[in-house]
């Protein structure tokens, strides 16, 4: 049992440092500013949460009690990560582009983003 | 056979590490920086846990979390100052 629970945590370790490698290699790669985002936000989030699953079943093994902190931590960035690119892409959009350059929004106007109601725009915001 | 494992895992988190680092120094725009440092947050958090587990301590997840928590702030107020030129009105 506690071979298979070995081989588990290395599998954990193993997933988690290689999508991290790769998000971190696809920041460098890809050359479009909004592809870019992609990498970072999606597969390093998951390689740090293969390495707290491993970090979890190992104070599970060695230490013989199941420990919570890390899933405190994974559910943090996982809730964490998505706002960050918004953000990021929300700056993006506001600082390269305008309404005539993103593509289509499909069934609406335009992007929510620039979809500013008329008494707001007034007062400065958007 | 874990040993090896954090090992591998502590060389693909600090390649990324640097890889970040790169990005920041070299990037075009502003946007590219903020991402960079976001993605090498995440990396050091990453790193931390793993030197939690090799020696043994859990001292590093709470620092991990908070870590966490200024990085999410702390992206958050770049984007912000990026978008409106301030971050508290």
């Amino acid at each position: 049992m506690d071979q298979i629970l070995d081989l588990l945590i290395t599998v954990f370790l193993v997933i988690g440092g290689l999508f991290g490698l790769v998000g971190s290699f696809g920041l460098i790669k890809l050359d479009d500013p909004m592809a870019r985002l992609h990498a970072p936000t999606k597969a390093t989030t998951l390689g740090v949460g293969g390495v707290l699953i491993a970090s979890m079943i190992h104070a599970f093994v060695y230490e013989g009690h199941l420990s919570w902190h890390e899933l405190l931590i994974t559910l943090f960035l996982f809730l964490t990560a998505p706002i960050t690119a918004n953000f990021i892409a929300k700056a993006h959009i506001h600082r390269h582009e305008t309404p005539e350059t993103l593509p289509p929004a499909g069934e609406d106007k335009t992007w929510a983003t620039h979809d500013i109601p008329p008494e707001e725009e007034e007062s400065g915001r958007g | 056979m874990i040993t090896y494992a954090i090992y591998f895992a502590v060389a693909c988190f600090g390649l990324a590490f640097l890889m970040n680092l790169w990005k920041i120094a070299t990037a075009e725009g502003v946007g590219d920086r903020v991402l960079a440092l976001d993605t090498m947050v995440i990396n050091a958090i990453a790193l931390m846990i793993l030197y939690g587990l090799i020696n043994g301590t859990e001292v590093f997840f709470e620092a991990a979390m908070i870590v966490a928590m200024l990085g999410f702030v702390s992206t958050v107020a770049y984007a912000r100052f990026m978008l409106r030129g301030n971050i508290i009105e």
